[in-house]
């Protein structure tokens, strides 16, 4: 097990040369192999593997590259034991699933240390395509669109490119340093970034249809919020994406609680327990108001955090949040599980009798990234449809109800992973280029 | 327990292991070390003139992660003075009573020459003598090795004149590189030898380094073609070596050579004919310990077969080895695919279809891909079951034609006899 010693330190470590000729052998070169049916953009896996294994990490890392510009990253951050390892044959074998995720690693780590490019601008065609957010989707939507020759333009309102994939990933699956510097790779590349411009406040939605022929909207989602209980502003509540964006961001400088409670029972909430972990905390519970079933973390996640010492506190809802000035101590109803509700999961309904009251300095909510309302509200008047805080496309095309814009990412999603991301703004970036023939001579 | 002891032309060995003449056969030292270890016998590293050797020497094919599924060597004979090989052949025999000590021989095609070797290495306590006929770099250009090995007539001459003075069994070590091995090894018999091994290595050029251009092993910027020889040389070694067993007018010893790294290997070799075998590769790759495993493994298979012992095996699979033309046209297998056991790899699938005869049918279902033969087109060729990665998964089944058995050979003395051919045959 990893070590606690550096709270930053890679979880899984690059393949050396040698485990990955080997790891690249054993792979059986299926014929329309499952894990690349299993990847969201569809990388042709044996393909790329089966290159590594002859010593072609150009063209391996090429293989990944054309159909995942974020190859790289996604290499560190795709829950491939869902994905891609987890659909590989091996399974079915009892034999342990090709490394695919190190493998992929392994490839386009060699195509950055070696000046290779992650695509090649295509000749120009006419047309101009406006992206908001250089997160995952758009800095996709942007690669595909100037490899089919067309312009695009990423308005990024933060100081840096990447979105989650700088700020919001367990610092031991990614760096915020080489999230960067795969930006920067795009960027080389051709990739148009121009970040601290806020669309609405900075750029007008007006000012962008006059100037550009299609907008891409990947603006993600915003904070968490408050937990909307009795004590929720006190000194030691935080908001999960902050105190990871902290961590990542401060290093050094980042807090964590001698005792941490976190609210919630998604991916995210499992990175704030493994890092809080990781951080010193000493004691980490986990508050869910349903059971261990009804979790939508990852089976691997929820393992990772059970072995850091997490505990797991189920069917728990907190009322109250106790302290002078500052957290002191949880309240947490007892609950039980009723009916199934529109999700399909049966809702919680409190037991009654007495609460828990749970020793805490510190608690992470991690109950769910909240739509960017402030955006979209910006976007209704255009008669961009919305669907309960999301955005609405046609999935075959990414199209929105303006046929002028198009989305992708986490504010169409409402939260998936970087692969998803990357599929959805590589396919809206299609969609437009074939809407934009009509341009063409 | 089986009894595992052999006799081998006259020479007793306590198992057919023996290691053959080579580098791991160098001195008396690593000799000493092998029968230490449980190798049965030894062919010492060729004796003979003073000569001097290269540097690098030796290059490998590797496959798929796999080291050493064939090495290559440029090495040439003994590179020690002839005076403390003997020394050392006198101690080891003095030591080892019990082992079979061979002594490999090459030296000018000179009668007198051989002469003078056949009764040093016999003087030194040699129980048998092996000639190197088959070592096929730098020695043949010399006219010596392989040179003599290719021609019969001068296998069956030298034969003669070793045979002329020596008083212990003759082996003469055949080479690979001819068009028909029989031939090398029915001139040896006329020469008077009294059993043949082999196959000494093929002629072999491992590979070209990409960055400099130049093969392997590099010698300087040059190199030039060496002797081929482990696993991957096997399938070459069996069928010489059961083309000689079948011969009626070799039907002398046969000690095998060619790739043998198991008890599994060892007996496949004694099978088709052979009644001791010699190994090289396997040990420079991992050491004299192997014995261990070969011993055990070939004693409990023979246990569990119910042979007293390795004799009952030599030559037992060879009444099965015959012509193209003896086989039964109309026995047919075709595939089958066992559904629970299925991974989904799809790999039969498009090895059918992409390189044999499109008889199986793919398609997507649940996510998975599901293969089906298709029974009425497929030939039984095996190679959808050799390729799928799981065991037993793809089995081979006999599929009743219900005709009676015909040969090609019988075909063609009575043409009518197609009327018995089914259409299996003309896909």
């Amino acid at each position: 097990m990893e070590s606690r010693s550096n709270p930053f330190s890679e979880l899984k470590p690059p393949l050396a040369l040698d485990a990955a000729l080997a790891e690249a052998s054993r792979c059986l070169f299926c014929f329309d192999a499952p894990c690349t049916r299993a990847c969201p953009t569809h990388i042709d896996v044996p393909a790329f593997i089966k290159k590594i294994a002859t010593g072609n990490l150009r063209g391996s890392a090429r293989t990944i590259l054309e159909a995942n510009v974020l190859g790289a990253s996604c290499a560190r951050v795709c829950p491939t034991e869902v994905l891609c390892e987890g659909a590989c044959v091996m399974n079915d074998l009892h034999a342990k699933p090709i490394k695919i995720g190190q493998l992929q690693r392994h490839a386009t780590d060699w195509a950055m240390a070696h000046g290779v490019r992650p695509f090649s601008a295509g000749p120009k065609q006419p047309g101009k395509v406006a992206i908001l957010g250089a997160g995952p989707s758009g800095l996709a939507c942007a690669a595909e669109l100037t490899r089919l020759g067309i312009e695009a333009v990423i308005f990024e309102a933060g100081k840096q490119g990447g979105g989650l994939n700088t700020s919001g990933v367990a610092e031991y699956k990614m760096t915020p340093e080489f999230a960067l510097r795969e930006v920067s790779w795009l960027v080389e590349a051709g990739v148009q970034i121009k970040t601290g411009v806020r669309v609405g406040s900075d750029l007008t939605l007006e000012e962008l249809e006059a100037q550009f022929d299609r907008v891409f909207v990947g603006v993600g989602l915003g904070r968490i919020g408050k937990l909307g209980i009795p004590g929720d502003d006190l000194d030691g509540v935080v908001d999960a994406i902050d105190f990871i964006a902290e961590l990542k961001l401060e290093r050094a400088q980042a807090k964590v609680g001698r005792r941490v409670a976190v609210i919630g029972g998604g991916n995210t909430s499992i990175d704030c327990v493994t890092q809080a972990e990781r951080l010193g905390a000493e004691e980490v519970y986990l508050i869910y108001r349903r059971g261990p079933e009804e979790m939508p973390a990852y089976r691997h996640e929820v393992e990772l955090a059970r072995a850091s010492g997490c505990r797991f506190i189920y069917l728990a809802q907190p009322v109250r949040i106790l302290g002078r000035g500052k957290v002191e101590a949880i309240e947490l109803a007892r609950m039980r599980l009723g009916a199934p509700d529109a999700s399909g999961r049966r809702r919680p309904e409190p037991v009654g009798g007495d609460n828990q009251i749970l020793d805490v300095d510190m608690v992470i909510s991690s109950t769910g990234q909240k739509p960017r309302s402030e955006l979209l509200e910006l976007l209704e008047p255009k008669g961009i449809k919305l669907d309960r805080g999301r955005v609405a496309v046609d999935e075959r095309t990414m199209r929105t109800s303006n046929p002028s814009y198009y989305a992708g990412g986490d504010c169409v999603s409402g939260g998936k992973e970087v692969v998803n991301a990357v599929a959805e703004g590589k396919l809206a970036a299609r969609s437009i280029a074939a809407d934009l023939r009509h341009l063409w001579k | 327990m089986a009894d595992l002891s052999v006799k081998f032309a006259g020479v007793q060995s306590p198992n057919p292991f023996w290691l053959a003449s080579a580098p791991p056969t160098n001195t008396g030292d690593q000799i000493m070390r092998a029968f230490d270890a449980g190798w049965g016998g030894a062919v010492w590293k060729t004796l003979g003139e003073p000569i001097v050797n290269v540097s690098s020497r030796y290059s490998t094919v590797d496959f798929n992660g796999q080291r050493v599924m064939g090495l290559n060597n440029i090495e040439l004979i003994t590179d020690r003075p002839l005076a403390v090989n003997l020394r050392e052949i006198t101690e080891v025999k003095k030591r080892y009573p019990k082992n079979a000590l061979i002594v490999s021989l090459m030296v000018e095609s000179k009668r007198e020459k051989w002469h003078e070797i056949v009764r040093a290495a016999e003087g030194a306590g040699a129980d048998g003598l092996e000639l190197n006929f088959g070592c096929p770099h730098g020695m043949s250009e010399r006219g010596m090795g392989s040179a003599v090995g290719q021609v019969p007539d001068y296998t069956c001459q030298i034969t003669e004149w070793v045979k002329e003075v020596a008083k212990t069994p003759v082996i003469v070590k055949l080479t690979p590189n001819v068009t028909d091995v029989v031939y090398p090894a029915r001139a040896a018999k006329k020469g008077g030898a009294d059993a043949v091994s082999l196959i000494n290595t093929i002629n072999s050029v491992t590979g070209v380094d990409l960055d400099t251009f130049t093969p392997r092993p590099d010698v300087g910027g040059r190199s030039a073609h060496g002797g081929y020889c482990g696993p991957a040389v096997k399938p070459i070694a069996l069928n010489m070596i059961s083309s000689i067993a079948k011969d009626p007018e070799v039907r002398i010893p046969i000690s095998g050579i060619g790739g043998i790294a198991t008890w599994r290997d060892a007996a496949e070799f004694i099978l088709l004919g052979c009644t001791s075998v010699q190994v090289c590769t396997a040990v420079m790759h991992y050491g004299f310990r192997i014995v261990e495993d070969m011993i055990d493994g070939l004693s409990n298979y023979l246990d569990e077969k119910g042979f007293r012992s390795v004799n009952d095996l030599i030559g037992r699979s060879l009444p099965s080895v015959t012509k193209w033309e003896e086989l039964d046209l109309n026995y047919k297998i075709v595939a089958r695919v066992d559904q629970q056991k299925c991974i989904g790899c799809g790999v039969c699938y498009v090895a059918c279809t992409d390189g044999a005869h499109q008889s199986i049918a793919a398609r997507a279902e649940h996510g998975r891909t599901h293969v089906e033969i298709i029974e009425e087109t497929c030939v039984g060729c095996n190679l959808c079951s050799l390729v799928c990665p799981v065991e037993g998964c793809i089995s081979m089944v006999r599929d009743d034609t219900g005709r009676p058995p015909l040969t090609w050979k019988q075909y063609q003395e009575d043409p009518s006899a197609h009327k018995h051919l089914g259409p299996h045959n003309a896909h």
